[in-house]
């Protein structure tokens, strides 16, 4: 039913930034494809049935606008890889935010 | 085993708060109890000993001065690895989050702490809570107390080999397609996911969020009821959080114990059995269905044709939902950085991180998630999941207006050896074929004991769900099945499991 | 084809003798909450880097969103504002990519139920026409961090080294508004997207829901531009100019992409479908990094918010306290206070339009009113380096210093030592006349006592007025307001005189 390649576990690999090996891309390939040939039995479900995103019985859940304490900022960046002056330091960036 | 790793968590809050004993001696036993058996099962990521000694000496203080926080306070307790702890290292036992300790405590973490429970240390999982089996945690496979050879079952495998081995009276899991009841029925235990939104979910490092619920784990019904009162109820910090009363559950697991369920409607679900079943498992559910019978409850058969649906459905939207849940790990504020020498960009050193410090199971699930989610597969695989969820919320709906409770086996076999199904991911999917639908719905289930397989001596968990918000029942259900069981056999169930030490010799 | 030419090869009357332009203008504003759209950081600019920033804006493991119900409401009265309608049931969703700014790798914002929804906005052009452009939809979103490129030789991110990240914006509430496509508007295409953006930021600000500092970014607005040739219906490929920070930086864009667009198609090129930046210095746009792949977000159902259903009743209660639209208001105030377009346009620029209308509405006559904001308060803020709207006087207090003088409680000159008092802080202008004892002395006994002893110790100058020197009185009117230091009406003290001296004093 479905069919998996090589070149789609790249291009999925690439979406979810996994630098995956070539031998992960035969394994993948196959496992995904059965994976796939399973759960893709869904098809089956009617057109007309609509969809549950949330089950808990929840609307208009909103927060008062009042400030809660921040974090320090000492406690903010502990878990860097890397901090310079008060901030997260991180590898050269390609490309502009979106 | 010394005589206080054996004991339930009611009866240890009980000599405790009496001053019998200390919280110091209890949970000294269970640290003497870990450092004696861990090795072999390797339920524990981190043991906090002096932070466990230091808050049951603080509790047996309160107690000298005459103040007992909660039922539970002084009684230790085990916290899966994956539910955020701002004393102790949080990691999913994944690479990607070795040593990462939160600045934060989870709610649930924070309420253990309020009720005077004290925390042990950090349990085994799969990583980031995906797999049936333990075998997914990059820091090795957790091992079953009643078979070293066997998986204890997962994803909350640490929990529940710690609490089986008597390493913990108590144990947190976390429930995303059966994480919780599945480990519970393959080591012997109570193990319960309670109504989606009825115990919070701050803190609780995401797997799939509209699926995830913390749980419990006990040796016993009653305790199991016990500490689900101490972490349940609702929490504005988590906005899909309940603002109801929690189910009454300890009462329930009370009145259950007074043996009675005259009047109670028992449905037993066409769909969760038959062929790909265990002989042993199957006999020892038809038992465990007399049972209630002989108990006065009404027991018919129910169809939930939906049902067949449900893992198709979970193998899309949990996965989908993971691949957003797991983008944040990404090299740039907290875990593993690899690659960045100068030579490569961030996107270069977010894929060799994540690479690196993922395993086989999240990629492939990250993959998954990715693929059922993008533009051209959104509608076939996402957005029908969607739909097959309608239905079972649907099917649950209709089979609750004739029943107060359904039930099941919890897993279609007993644990099964380590290793029997690592290649093979569709085969280890079908672990979840039972507790998945609860999942999906929202709905409260749980798993109690029912006796061991004749097939290979190994525990058979029960299933019995219930509808959301009313836990309760479910409970009273467990809790009277428990009693008729220990009565027949003469023996506690939880006394019957074997003592890991042995496995030193194995 | 990418074209990087340095200057548009076509004015925009050229452009349209070929083809119609087609716009569409997406502007994201910034809510001016106290706290973040998730989170309880505070949302304030300017503070220490990674100071506001917590487990919930970080995107740490375990960390929960949790909905700010004033962002919410902001987002509705935008909506009321533009003439949406609100959607009895909306939700968030999550748009999927990887960027370092964005701390979860997803950007909690809405996908095909936003909040607010088909609307419109008459636009003020300049020629004293309106405009109409339709609103597509509103919806709610959350800002990003912001980079330090560290490295290079401009700070730039082009030949940086790495990078610094500051999280105290990411989670700031976003609004971002989106126009359907703008067709017909030919030549004046530039200048009505910069009259769009311009009357959008006046009705937001009137709102009160955000600052919309275009120059800090609380205000951001995306052009999106493409060309049709004549007589054709079909869309052009469409470029997104971004970064684009001032209302004449959005006419200048326009313009350049409109000049761009035509010299490519023109020389048989296509246009790519990209995002590109607008350059402040040399007016011109050039393309981004082109996207490896077509951009696919995966939008899905939050799924640890819950959908947000307004009711109507609270609707309606929005709608009803909507304001006035700032232009319409600013027509009104203009014919009801008889202003010329001069004096309209200082009050305007001033910042004074406000604080004098509430004055009025406080009961002042809108001369007083006006004069007192434009020349003495003006001043005030001027030496103290504050805006107007920053004194620490308000409306009703200025409406109560115009009552008391003219009630005859007050002269001018005292008039301006109780404003003195009320920005020291002393009180309410009735608390600073009683603290400082301001009162016009208007017990005539007691002024005529001051008169007859004035009189006495000047006898010469009594002499004068008594011989008719009416002027001479000058001096005695003098000697009486030192000795009532300035609480006298100098009028009441001239007439005194007079009648003293006729009365043989
Ligand atoms: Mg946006
Ligand atoms: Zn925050």
């Amino acid at each position: 039913m479905s069919d998996i390649t090589r070149s789609d576990v790249a291009h999925l690999a690439r979406l979810a930034r996994l630098a995956v090996t070539d031998d992960e891309l035969d394994v993948f390939s196959g496992q995904l494809d059965a994976i796939l040939d399973t759960v893709g039995r869904v098809s089956e479900i009617p057109d007309d049935v609509p969809p549950t995103s949330h089950v808990a019985p929840l609307t208009n859940v909103l927060r008062p606008d009042e400030p809660a304490p921040s974090l320090p900022r000492e406690a903010a960046l502990a878990g860097a890889p890397e901090a310079e002056e008060g901030r997260f330091r991180v590898p050269r960036i390609l490309g502009e935010s979106q | 085993m010394t005589e206080l790793t054996r004991l339930s968590a009611a009866e240890i809050a009980r000599r405790v708060q009496a001053r019998e004993v200390s919280s110091v001696e209890v949970t000294r036993a269970h640290l003497a109890r870990i450092e004696a058996v861990d090795g072999s099962l390797n339920a524990f990521l981190h043991v906090d000993a002096e932070g466990a000694l230091a808050a049951a000496a603080a509790i047996d203080e309160e107690i000298a001065a005459g103040t007992i926080r909660g039922p539970l306070a002084g009684v230790p307790v085990a916290v899966k690895d994956n539910i955020a702890t701002a004393d102790m290292p949080t990691t999913c036992a994944s690479r990607i989050l070795e040593g990462w300790r939160p600045p934060y405590d989870a709610t649930v973490v924070t309420r253990l702490r309020e009720a005077g429970l004290v925390p042990l240390g950090k349990t085994n999982l799969d990583e980031f809570a995906m797999g049936g089996s333990n075998e997914n945690s990059a820091f090795g496979a957790v091992r079953n107390p009643w078979d070293a050879s066997r998986v204890p079952g997962g994803s909350s495998g640490g929990s529940a080999a710690a609490t089986a081995a008597g390493e913990a009276p108590l144990a947190l899991g976390s429930d995303t397609g059966g994480s919780i009841r599945q480990p519970g029925a393959f080591t012997g235990l109570v193990g319960v996911k309670p109504t989606y939104g009825t115990v919070s979910r701050y803190g609780l490092v995401a797997f799939s969020s509209s699926l995830d619920q913390i749980g419990t784990f006990g040796r016993s019904v009653l305790d199991a009821a016990m500490l689900h009162e101490v972490v349940g109820g609702h929490d504005p910090a988590d906005q899909t959080s309940i603002a109801a009363p929690l189910p009454p559950v300890v009462e329930a697991a009370l009145a259950g114990a007074r043996g009675d369920l005259a009047g109670v409607r028992v449905g037993v679900v066409t769909e969760l059995s038959g062929e790909g079943y265990q002989p042993g498992v199957l006999a020892a559910f038809t038992d465990a269905v007399r049972v209630l019978t002989d108990l006065g409850a009404e027991v018919v058969e129910v169809s939930c044709p939906s049902f067949t649906a449900a893992m198709p459905a979970y193998y899309i939207i949990a996965p989908s939902e993971a691949s957003s849940n797991l983008a944040r790990f990404d090299a740039m504020r907290y875990g593993l950085r690899v690659g960045d020498d100068g030579s490569h960009s961030t996107d270069q050193v977010m894929s060799l991180t994540r690479e690196a410090g993922f395993g086989p199971e999240v990629k492939r699930r990250i993959m998954i998630g990715t693929h059922a989610l993008s533009a051209g597969s959104y509608d076939a695989l996402y957005g029908k999941a969607q739909k097959a969820r309608t239905l079972i919320v649907r099917d649950f709906a209709a089979a609750f207006e004739d029943c107060d409770v359904l039930v099941s086996p919890t897993v279609p076999t007993t644990a099964f050896p380590i290793g029997d199904r690592v290649d093979d991911p569709v085969a280890m999917y079908l672990a979840d074929l039972c507790t998945i639908p609860t999942n999906l719905a929202g709905n409260a289930g749980l798993s109690v004991p029912c006796g061991l397989s004749a097939d290979d001596g190994m525990p058979v968990g029960l299933q019995v769900m219930a509808p959301a918000l009313a836990d309760d029942r479910a409970y009273r259900v467990a809790a009277a099945y428990e009693l008729a069981r220990d009565t027949s056999s003469g023996t506690p169930f939880a006394s019957t499991i074997p003592d890991p030490a042995v496995l030193e010799n194995a | 084809m990418t074209s990087t030419v340095d200057a548009a090869p076509y004015t925009v009357e050229e452009v349209c003798e070929r083809f119609d332009p087609v716009m569409g203008l997406e502007v994201h504003v910034e809510l001016n909450t106290a706290t973040k759209m998730f989170c309880g950081c505070r949302n304030e600019f300017g503070a220490e880097p990674n100071t506001n920033v917590c487990p919930v804006c970080l995107g740490l493991p375990g960390s929960l969103p949790r909905v700010n119900g004033r962002a919410v409401e902001g987002a509705v009265k935008i909506g009321l504002a533009l003439n949406c309608q609100v959607r009895e049931r909306s939700g968030f969703a999550r748009k999927n990519y990887f960027y370092p700014d964005m701390p979860k790798n997803f950007q909690i914002s809405q996908y095909d139920d936003p909040i607010v929804f088909d609307g419109y906005l008459d636009v003020p052009l300049d020629d004293g026409t309106t405009w109409r452009v339709e609103i597509e939809r509103a919806h709610m979103e959350e800002d990003t961090g912001k980079s330090l490129h560290m490295g290079g030789a401009t700070g730039r991110i082009h030949g940086a080294s790495y990078s610094l990240l500051d999280y105290n914006r990411a989670g700031v509430p976003l609004i971002e508004i989106v126009t359907k496509p703008i067709l017909g508007a030919g030549t004046r295409a530039p200048e009505i997207a910069r009259a769009y953006v311009s009357a959008l930021r006046d009705v937001v600000q009137g709102l009160g829901v955000s600052d919309v500092r275009m120059d800090q970014g609380s205000m951001r607005c995306d052009a999106n531009v493409s060309l049709m040739p004549k007589g054709t219906t079909e869309f052009g490929t469409r470029t997104e100019t971004k970064n684009v920070n001032s209302l004449r930086s959005v006419e200048r864009a326009v313009r350049y992409e409109m000049g761009r667009h035509a010299g490519v198609l023109l020389s048989g090129g296509t246009i790519t479908q990209e995002t590109r930046h607008f350059d402040e210095q040399s007016g011109t746009t050039s393309a981004g990094r082109p996207k490896e792949t077509f951009a696919d977000y995966r939008f899905f159902p939050e799924p640890d918010l819950v959908p947000i259903e307004p009711s109507a009743a609270w609707v309606e209660e929005l709608r009803a306290g909507l304001p006035e639209r700032p232009w319409e208001r600013r027509a009104r105030i203009q014919t009801d206070w008889g202003l010329s377009d001069e004096e309209l346009r200082d009050l305007v620029n001033a910042g004074a339009l406000d604080l004098v209308a509430d004055t009025v509405e406080a009961g002042a006559p809108a001369e007083s009113a006006r004069s007192w904001w434009v020349s003495y308060l003006t001043q005030q803020a001027n030496t103290a380096g504050v805006e107007l709207a920053e004194l620490a006087i308000t409306p009703t207090d200025v409406a109560r210093v115009i009552a008391l003088v003219a009630e005859g409680t007050l002269t001018n000159k005292l008039a301006r030592q109780v404003v003195d008092g009320v920005l020291a802080g002393e009180g309410t202008p009735d608390e600073v006349v009683a603290g400082r004892g301001l009162a016009v002395v208007s017990d005539d006994s007691a002024l005529t006592a001051a008169v007859d002893e004035a009189l006495a110790a000047q006898p010469a100058v009594a002499e004068k007025i008594r011989a008719g020197k009416t002027k001479a009185a000058g001096a005695i009117v003098g000697a009486v307001m030192k000795a009532t230091r300035g609480q006298a009406d100098a009028a009441r003290v001239q007439s005194l005189v007079l009648e003293r001296v006729a009365a043989g004093a």
